[in-house]
């Protein structure tokens, strides 16, 4: 499906699985890889744990150097990152280079690291030059722009593209799209009322789309609206958009009992 | 007013605010207003992102050369027959103000908008000395009337609605006849002015902010849309200029360029109604203006900012953006900061002002979503400055013990893989199967912040790392 492999060259990827969907939902993990193996990729899944941002927020340079450091090693051998998360993504696109800047041999290396890196929607379009995927979802979704994937690496347009390849969906454009929905990591839970106060603003913006199932592309943000959403009793359900891209819907969504076995 | 800083009560402040009905429907105009109105305007300039970047160039070039620009600038105002006065404290600034005040025999001040009189906590300083000082912005002199600090740099009125201004001005002015129509905004405005005009001809001292200092002619440049500024500055027999030492352009020019991207980023207006300029006092020729012209140059802290990782917190040009496009604000309002500087550039300048051990709350309460950035004029990485702080509270063990400890543990597993993904198994086995069949957690132990608000997604079984290990020795058994 992918050019890539008309030239006959091998396009190698590191699955940065992200924490939460190693521990929360890795059927994203799955639909990841499957949606790499489509494009003609070679994915691996080297060992990890997390990309470090919980600390580099925190302002624990000292530790988010060290896992930086630990993923940059454990990635060294591919040729590209990829990431199903625009905050992981951006953390190491855009945040390792920032923590080595004092030191000229890492530095070096964390840029080229860094330009090796990419969330995976914006990698399948923009580097892989996927236009298209195979896949059915006969539904109205909404698609909510988490910030790190828009701001930092300008994640916009490119699963809006695949998304209209995806037979039988209709994609109901929500106001605010592009505005935070109070995740924000640890915020969730220091500034758990302020959090709650913001998740309510997108989850009445979601409500009034019309919208069947509210996608994103990033677990954290999905789990805080899902959340939000369940517990205000919504029957919206809740997606990470390579689940849909891959075609692998059968799981219940975000937050969602399993259906009642026959 | 309200003793200040508030800000070491950012979490009860922001429960309060969360609460308060009137606040939360105010907050709604500035979550659509101002938005809508800067997109509207910067897409009709093709330049605008242009602008941003020589705006940025340019703030970072004086702040390279500040003291030059500022010697520069002091010349000029003395050449031009004003005179000079360098504050190095809040307190030296007021105290200078006040003296002139004093010295003049002065009864009564009529004051433009200016934040930076709200930082050296000017009208409490004058009040002390007996003398009266009059707001003469719309926005201020309603929440001088209700005794409330501003509540945003550039609107410090918007936490209120058109009826509660309606009902502190009844209050207040009591001859108003009960069918007097105050239900518009111009009819408000016109209000007020009818008040004001007696107070700007009755006082003896005009103090105003500066939006901008222009070196190369001691210019100070002010921009308003109702016109108070200039009647400020123009009817007394004193005219003193209170701004913060990093105002300084070094010409006129460069003032135009700032200007255009100033208005457009604050109220999405291409240029502010009125852009006033003044240089020194009335001349021998002039039909109008003051006698004496004074500037007190404010430095407060910024100074120690210059060659710090906060630098670029000084190319700000006070237009309020960060505030407007930020989710935080727009929840809990300007006040809950409890500072004169609220929103993502109050979150920065705050703690260096008034140290990170009173304001540490105010950089960690952003989801780091980025959208300040995204609009700030002069792309001030306001995200990034705030974790700076996070780092300074963390070195200096300022940060809660309990997220101190939570972190290092987390730390410890997550920089060794294995024995993380043996922990992490267990753990995530164990929520499944406590979840099974519901898909989420109401409660649960050592999560109440997060479902205080939300139900937590359950995990869906086994970690992705351990179903892939699995299925990849599967794999080669089978090959």
């Amino acid at each position: 499906m992918s050019d890539q492999n008309k030239a006959g060259t091998e396009v190698r990827v590191g699955l940065l699985v992200t924490c939460l969907v190693d521990l929360f939902r890795p059927g994203i993990g799955f639909a990841a890889v499957k949606l790499l193996e489509d494009a003609g990729c070679v994915v691996s899944v080297p060992s990890q744990t997390c990309c470090g941002q919980p600390a580099f927020n925190s302002g624990d340079r000292a530790n988010a150097r060290a896992i930086a450091l630990q993923v940059m090693d454990a990635f060294a051998n591919v040729d590209y990152v990829v990431a199903p998360s625009g905050s992981c993504g951006g953390m190491l696109a855009r945040h390792y280079p920032e923590l080595f800047e004092d030191d000229p041999a890492l530095s070096a290396r964390s840029r080229a690291f860094a330009a090796k890196t990419h969330e995976l929607v914006s990698f399948l379009v923009d580097v892989l030059g996927v236009q298209s995927v195979q896949a059915a979802f006969p539904h109205a979704v909404a698609y909510h722009d988490s910030c790190s994937g828009l701001r930092e690496l300008n994640v916009r347009d490119q699963p809006r593209t695949l998304l209209a390849s995806v037979a039988g969906l209709q994609l109901r454009e929500m106001k605010d799209s592009d505005v935070c929905c109070g995740f924000g990591g640890a915020f969730a839970v220091k500034y758990s009322d302020i959090s709650g106060a913001i998740v309510s603003s997108k989850t009445a913006c979601v409500e009034a789309s019309g919208a069947h199932t509210l996608l994103a592309g990033d677990l954290g943000c999905l789990m805080n609206m899902a959340g939000k959403l369940a517990r205000d009793g919504s029957k919206i359900e809740v997606r990470h958009v390579a689940e849909v891209l891959a075609g692998m819907t059968d799981a219940p969504p975000i937050a969602a009992a399993a259906p009642e076995k026959a | 007013m309200t003793a200040y800083p508030t800000s070491p009560q950012f979490r009860e402040n922001a429960r309060a605010a969360l609460a308060d009905g009137q606040l939360q429907k105010a907050l709604g105009n500035v979550r659509t207003n101002f938005i809508a109105k800067r997109a509207a305007v910067a897409d009709r300039l093709p330049e605008f992102e242009a602008l941003r970047d020589q705006a940025r160039d340019l703030r970072d070039h004086v702040l390279a050369h500040l003291d030059v620009y500022l010697e520069a600038y002091e010349r000029k105002v003395i050449e031009s027959g004003g005179h000079v006065h360098w504050a190095r404290t809040a307190e030296e600034a007021s105290r200078i103000i006040v003296d002139l005040a004093k010295s003049r025999g002065a009864r009564s001040v009529a004051k433009g908008k200016s934040m930076v009189s709200e930082e050296i906590g000017l009208n409490a300083a004058l009040e002390r000395a007996g003398i009266k000082a009059v707001e003469t912005d719309l926005g201020e002199y309603i929440i001088q009337l209700r005794g409330e600090a501003p509540s945003h740099i550039i609107a410090p009125a918007v936490h209120l609605n058109q009826e509660d201004v309606e009902a502190e001005f009844r209050r207040v002015h009591t001859w108003l006849p009960k069918d007097r129509d105050l239900s518009e905004p111009e009819s408000l405005l016109a209000e007020a002015r009818a008040e004001l005009r007696a107070k700007f001809l009755a006082a003896d001292i005009g103090v105003t902010g500066a939006n901008f200092l222009v070196a190369e002619t001691g210019t100070s440049i002010i921009v308003t849309n109702e016109g108070n500024g200039d009647l400020s500055q123009i009817l007394p027999r004193v005219h003193v200029v209170v701004a913060s030492i990093e105002k300084i352009v070094p010409t006129l020019e460069d003032a135009a360029g700032l200007l255009r991207v100033l208005a457009r980023s604050a109220t999405g207006q291409e240029m502010s109604v009125y852009t006033t300029l003044s240089t020194g006092p009335r001349r021998a020729d002039d039909l109008d203006g003051p006698q004496e012209y004074h500037v007190v140059l404010v430095d407060n802290g910024r100074s120690n900012m210059l060659g710090s990782e906060f630098e670029e917190m000084l190319r700000c040009i006070r237009c309020g953006a960060c505030m407007n496009h930020c989710p935080v604000y727009h929840a809990v309002g300007g006040h809950a900061y409890g500072w004169v500087y609220p929103g993502p550039m109050g979150a920065v300048l705050t703690p260096s002002l008034i140290g990170v051990d009173k304001a540490g709350h105010l950089p960690n309460a952003s989801t780091f979503c980025g959208r300040c950035e995204s609009v700030c004029p002069v792309r001030i990485p306001l995200p990034k400055l705030m974790r700076h702080w996070r780092e300074r509270e963390f070195e200096r063990h300022l940060s809660p013990a309990v997220s101190r400890a939570g972190l290092g543990l987390w730390a410890f597993f997550a920089r060794r893989p294995a024995l993380y993904r043996f922990v992490t198994g267990l753990t995530i086995r164990a929520l499944a199967w406590a979840a099974r069949g519901k898909g989420r957690f109401k409660s649960l132990p050592l999560a109440s912040g997060w479902t205080a608000q939300r139900d937590l997604p359950a995990p869906q079984g086994q970690t992705f790392q351990a179903q892939w290990k699995a299925q990849q020795a599967k794999q080669r058994k089978r090959s």
